[in-house]
């Protein structure tokens, strides 16, 4: 393409755009990773994608990757609510105190931030029940594992993630009353270098099943050079790497959830609101088991996962007790979102994981 | 905690693979540093040097053409340096700072494309028996092939500098440009050379990066690894053989914290990762206490400019 067509586009696009600027919806996305990452990001950005799709002219959506947890993230959110943004989904915890600050800035514009837990007339919190996916990740890995050693790479030691921890634990001890918990804190959602090392690390110390809950698919790539290693599809499907070493997947899908909230905004009846579905309401997906997993441990993760969906089972249900041994939860009753160890503020390992939840 | 789950054997294995792009891009400093250039723009050339192998390596299948291409794109950018800095005599400093950010910047964009993409399986050392030897075996004959030309590189720069004419040109060219000059050696062609070579193993260093070790392509995935190669040829007062002592203990300290962590020693995170940085300091402070030894192994022209006047 030579400089003409590039300036000629260019112009076609800015009047195009100024035309029909008055009744458009200005959606932005804040993001955490690129949104090639192939995990987190990249399925926000499907989200945004799908938004596009069903509105067509009616929506204009704007995006930034990369975008640091901290005082950055306050800079980016401000420049899009100045261009005039009606809604901005900021998608990562870090963005929580940040996204607060910012829609008290701009009463008029409406924030929509996932897996934080504050809110405000103008913001909304969303987030999906991962640890029901954990749950059948942890079923398949108990049972696949030989060496009962399960590795898991974590990001920041936040509730999301705790959760996943314990949910993954519990559902591979259920079946496997041997297996061992290896747990890695990478401090990043997105490095490939750091998630590959940890990865190596994990599998080095004989895990031959590596769990991980940062965004990219390095710690895929790193099983996979190492033979009899099984990984799970963290956000995204990842099914590049299947049917070995990944054997399935938690697909987060956002794209209902976006569009839906864009067409309150459209319609007028946005309010804030606190969502939080899991595998029943299809927030959470759970990608094809491979063939690389036995028909039998196939049917009971698939069973498990319906008996999530369809709640008849939650994935934290007593007796369990917390790591120091007290009792969390009794026999047969069900862990409650919010208050006093409720799920929403997770912050302890429960029973049998070894380690200390770092600060 | 559980400290015999870490194996000795896999630690020392995976230290040297984890060094490797460190080890690379210091060998090559060392060499530009030796002949008095100071080229600070490392992070930069290596960062070129992922994104240029990855592209080429994913291009045409071929990780060999990948590291050709890396090599062949650091020493293009180390280019810009030698210019600027050796033509236009600009300062060493701030114009290998320079490189450094233009080269994140500029592999950014390159890289817009590659993100998530996975590059093929570069060939890695597999001898029917040898690799097999317990201890012996995984340690010294199952690498991945850069591994090994690291180590044949650092053998080569070695004997380059301590046994061959060349070798004691370019470090006459460092001690003292001008005595060089009067002898009759081409001091802007020797440093232009050496510059080159710098970026072409920083180049190296950067795929060994994006093509062996994660093997991805992120912005800005070097993360510091060229700042660190920069200490090191500090820490190792200009010896080749003490770069890859420094090399395998920045690898081994890395690799270490996260065998810790995996083994469940409660001590916080942050020490850890901030231990190679902590080590580098601690290192300079011991050497910069006997001033006269360590001086006197830096080159006496490193970072002066050099005009033919005469």
């Amino acid at each position: 393409m030579n400089m003409k067509t590039i300036l000629a586009s260019a112009a076609l696009a800015m009047s195009a755009a100024t035309g029909a600027l008055a009744e458009k919806t200005k959606v932005g996305f804040v993001y955490v990773g690129p949104v090639g990452d192939g995990g987190w990001t990249y399925e926000h950005d499907q989200g945004r994608k799908a938004v596009v799709e069903a509105f067509g002219d009616k929506v204009e959506t704007m995006y930034v990757e990369n975008v640091p947890e901290g005082p950055d993230a306050e800079r980016v959110m401000t420049d899009m609510a100045l261009k005039g943004a009606d809604l901005i989904f900021t998608t990562s915890f870090g963005y929580m105190d940040p996204t607060i600050n910012v829609a008290a800035k701009f009463p008029n514009v409406k924030f929509e931030h996932a897996t934080g837990y504050k809110q405000a007339d103008n913001v909304s919190v969303y987030s999906a029940r991962f640890y029901e996916g954990r749950a059948v990740q942890g079923h398949i890995a108990g049972q696949m594992t030989k060496s009962n050693i399960i590795g898991y790479i974590g990001s920041f030691p936040i509730p999301e993630v705790i959760r996943g921890i314990n949910s993954a634990y519990i559902h591979a001890k259920a079946v496997n009353p041997d297996v061992q918990f290896k747990i890695v804190w990478a401090y990043t959602w997105f490095d490939p270098t750091k998630e590959a090392d940890a990865a190596k690390v994990l599998i080095e110390q004989g895990a031959d099943v590596v769990l991980q809950h940062t965004d990219s698919t390095a710690p895929q790539a790193a099983a996979q050079a190492a033979g009899n290693v099984i990984t799970f599809g963290q956000a995204s499907d990842m099914a590049a790497y299947g049917p070995m070493p990944r054997v399935s997947s938690i697909i987060d899908d956002w794209a209902p959830y976006y569009i839906a909230r864009t067409k309150a905004v459209m319609d007028g009846t946005w309010t804030s609101t606190s969502t939080w579905d899991g595998i029943g309401a299809g927030m959470v997906g759970i990608g094809e088991i491979s063939s690389a997993v036995p028909a039998d441990i196939k049917a009971s993760a698939e069973a498990l996962r319906d008996s999530l969906a369809d709640g008849s089972y939650h994935a934290f249900t007593g007796p369990l007790n917390k790591q120091d041994g007290s009792v969390w939860l009794a026999a047969g009753e069900t862990a409650s979102d919010y208050g006093d160890g409720g799920l929403a503020g997770m912050n302890f390992y429960l029973e049998g994981i070894e380690g200390d939840v770092p600060n | 905690m559980d400290l015999s789950s870490i194996s000795p054997t896999l630690l020392v294995a995976s230290l040297m693979v984890a060094a490797t792009p460190i080890l690379l891009a210091s060998i090559g400093e060392l060499v530009v540093e030796k002949s008095g250039v100071l080229n600070l723009g490392v992070e930069g050339m290596m960062i070129i040097g992922a994104i240029a192998g990855f592209a080429a390596a994913v291009g045409t299948g071929s990780p060999i053409i990948g590291f050709l291409c890396a090599a062949l794109g650091g020493a293009a950018l180390s280019l810009v340096f030698a210019l600027l800095t050796q033509f236009f005599l600009s300062n060493q400093v701030a114009t290998g700072l320079a490189l450094t950010l233009f080269g994140l910047g500029l592999s950014a964009l390159m890289g817009q494309s590659y993100i998530g993409i996975k590059p093929p399986a570069s060939a890695k050392l597999d001898l029917p028996v040898i690799s097999d030897i317990p201890i012996l075996g995984p340690v010294l004959f199952s690498h991945d092939t850069t591994v090994y030309v690291a180590l044949a590189l650092v053998a080569g720069v070695w004997w380059f500098l301590k046994y061959t004419r060349g070798g004691l040109i370019l470090r006459a060219v460092g001690e003292s440009h001008d005595a060089a000059h009067a002898l009759g050696y081409k001091v802007v062609k020797v440093r232009i050379m050496a510059i080159m070579f710098g970026g072409a193993c920083a180049g190296l260093g950067g795929a060994a990066l994006s093509l062996v070790r994660v093997p991805q392509w992120t912005e800005g995935m070097t993360a510091g690894a060229g700042w660190i190669a920069l200490a090191i040829v500090v820490f190792a007062s200009w010896k080749p053989a003490r770069v890859l002592l420094g090399a395998y203990l920045f690898g081994g300290v890395a690799v270490l914290q996260l065998n810790l962590q995996a083994a469940g020693v409660s001590i916080p995170v942050e020490y850890l990762s901030m231990s190679p940085y902590l080590i580098t300091i601690i290192v300079l402070v011991v050497m910069s206490a006997h001033r006269n030894k360590a001086a006197l192994n830096a080159p006496a022209a490193l970072g002066r400019a050099f005009h033919a006047s005469r």
